[in-house]
């Protein structure tokens, strides 16, 4: 619960009716830290996150993100963060380049910015040629990576990542993780959500969720050591039996 | 301000790749003018005649041919058996059947009276007083004109019975009493507000069904700089329709525009916000298209049918014109009514324009209010 602290959350629940979605999960996350979530569908990753995002009021509980409060202040948040949504959220019926332009208009980047920043990334994503095509004609492999380089596009304290990788090829998700590595290499801190236990290596630490709880929190090999398992699937097993 | 200029980039943008969109505006007024105005002619003509004359006398028979002679009526059957008659109002060949009594002419002529019967079909109660009305003013000429034909003839003696007064109506701000001069700024009223509801009641809700909204929602942008963002643009199409169906109005139909248009362009410009801002109103308190569809269809059929333009307040009852002080619509219809067929200037509209602002206000604030960037 220190001052640097890029997000540090105390009992956070989020009921839906008589549905506990998030359980009174508590957690803190350094700057410039990868910080997985790890846990199997519907264990309540994307809830929490909307949460943190201002996206979501929580049913009760404290926490802030970026030094600010997640129940008042959410929209002084959403200036410092950015956000990739499980669900492909870009115009299918506008450009790439329309599209980037577009959210960093709403970011309040200047014009000269836009352009420095579309060309920049344009460049990392190696989709220079393709600026003018429709994002709706896009394999999903290229669409994430546009995802992501629009949720980067103002240089956010903290990115937040929902199964980013869902659905996309090995190669791409390979590929993904490395742009994932360099934005925390540059100082973002990265709170990324998945299902995909093999990922879970890349991840600095990370929590196991189960049921809106949070049953294991530290570095993979931490875990690995706690409950005496080979690999991460092993300790997602145990956690999820356990139950 | 600067972030609107970058959601007004991307509708426009949206708009126009839309395939249904473009011929949507172009063809909506086109349809709405040219149809609508022809098919909203309360003016009935030829109006089916059935005669039963058991008089057969030369008043009888010229009274007939004043009948047919007009263009309200047509010949549709004759006879002197009353269950014919009956027969055909029943089976609808005839829409009025007129009874004239074997002693008509001699009545008229010695007492300067007479008795006739009109029997109408009333299913479709505006036409049947409609004929009515006809019916009664050719008899009513026609027997003032004989009277007083014969009193001219035979002396005073009758002369003084049949002193009557002439009405002589004189029809101010539509002189041809031109039923497409009446209708059409209207219907321009009517176009403007079903694609502003519809075009604007969709769009938010699209986002959310598609996902975009979601990622809108977690930048920092402004609930009124997302609100006006979405309504600027459509608020330009409404504008650009409207003055379509003003020019189709004038160049079809010649339809006069006695006022400055500048006070029908202020009108219709803080009208359009009052549409849209209802629009998107819907647009955020529903999660799908086809709710949008319905609740926005459910509200202006309602407004559009009680607006005036079909049913003259007027003749509504009571309670029902006290409704029709909520309702939008009808405010600009009084509006465009009064500046395009009697010219009248801002200053004899200033109720309309405090009551259209009030509610273009209201809704707007409404619509930024109830859009949520974050949810319960």
């Amino acid at each position: 619960m220190s001052k640097q602290d890029s997000i540090w959350v105390e009992d956070l629940t989020k009921r839906f009716g008589s549905f506990t979605a998030v359980d009174s999960i508590s957690f803190q996350v350094d700057p410039g830290e990868v910080f997985g979530f790890l846990g199997a569908n519907g264990a309540g990753k994307s809830t929490a996150m909307k949460m943190l995002c201002g996206l979501l009021q929580p049913t009760s509980g404290i926490g802030e993100v970026a030094g600010f409060n997640i129940r008042k202040e959410s929209e002084k948040i959403k200036k410092k963060i950015g956000y990739m949504s499980q669900k492909f959220s870009l115009y299918n019926d506008l450009t790439i380049a329309e599209n980037i332009q577009f959210y960093a208009g709403i970011y309040g980047l200047k014009s000269r910015e836009i352009r420095e920043k579309s060309r920049l990334l344009l460049d990392q994503i190696e989709l220079n040629t393709k600026a003018d095509t429709y994002v709706g004609s896009l394999p999903l492999g290229w669409k994430q990576k546009i995802a992501f380089g629009v949720a980067m596009i103002h240089n956010p304290e903290i990115i937040f990542l929902d199964e980013p990788t869902g659905g996309v090829d090995p190669l791409t998700r390979r590929n993904f993780w490395e742009m994932i590595r360099q934005a925390a290499y540059q100082g973002t801190t990265v709170f990324v959500t998945t299902h995909y236990m093999d990922e879970a290596e890349y991840c600095d630490r990370i929590s196991m969720m189960v049921d809106g709880r949070i049953e294991g929190l530290g570095s993979p090999a931490d875990l690995k050591g706690e409950f005496e398992s080979k690999n991460m699937d092993e300790v997602f097993l145990k956690l999820a039996r356990a139950t | 301000m600067r972030k609107i200029r970058f959601i007004l980039i991307k509708e426009f943008k949206q708009i126009f790749r839309n395939r249904a969109m473009l011929p949507l505006i172009i063809i909506m007024p086109i349809v709405q003018i040219l149809v609508l105005s022809y098919a909203v002619d309360y003016e009935i003509k030829n109006l089916n005649l059935y005669v039963v004359d058991f008089d057969n006398s030369r008043l009888s028979r010229e009274l007939q041919s004043k009948f047919t002679s007009s263009d309200y009526f047509r010949l549709s059957g004759f006879g002197q058996d009353l269950n014919e008659a009956e027969f055909a109002l029943s089976s609808r060949e005839s829409d009025l059947v007129l009874v004239i009594p074997s002693n008509f002419e001699r009545q008229l002529i010695a007492e300067g009276t007479g008795d006739l019967q009109i029997l109408i079909d009333a299913v479709d109660g505006s036409k049947a007083g409609l004929a009515a009305g006809y019916g009664g003013s050719i008899i009513r000429d026609y027997t003032g004109q004989i009277t007083k034909e014969y009193a001219l003839r035979y002396g005073a003696n009758i002369g003084n019975q049949v002193r009557t007064v002439e009405t002589l109506p004189q029809f101010r701000f539509n002189p041809l009493m031109d039923y497409k001069s009446y209708m059409v700024p209207g219907i321009l009223v009517i176009l403007v507000t079903m694609l502003g509801a519809f075009l604007s009641s969709m769009n938010i809700v699209r986002e959310k069904e598609l996902g975009t909204i979601e990622q809108i929602n977690v930048t920092p942008i402004r609930k009124y700089e997302f609100i006006l963002g979405k309504t600027i643009p459509f608020w330009i199409i409404g504008i650009f329709v409207f003055s379509l169906g003003l020019i189709e109005a004038k160049v079809a139909f010649n339809i006069p525009i006695a006022g400055s248009l500048w006070v029908l362009y202020s009108f219709t410009g803080v009208y359009l916000f009052l549409v849209l801002g209802f629009g998107l109103f819907i647009s955020t308190i529903t999660e799908t298209q086809q709710q949008a569809m319905f609740i926005s269809w459910f509200f202006l059929v309602i407004f559009i049918l009680m607006g005036g333009l079909f049913t003259p307040i007027e003749n509504m009852p009571p309670w029902a014109q006290t409704i029709t002080l909520f309702n939008p619509i009808r405010y600009f219809i009084e509006v465009t009514r009064a500046v395009m067929l009697k010219g009248s200037g801002f200053g004899d509209l200033i109720n309309n324009f405090m009551i259209i602002s009030g509610y273009a206000v209201f809704t707007i604030s409404l619509a930024v209010l109830r859009y949520r960037k974050t949810t319960g």
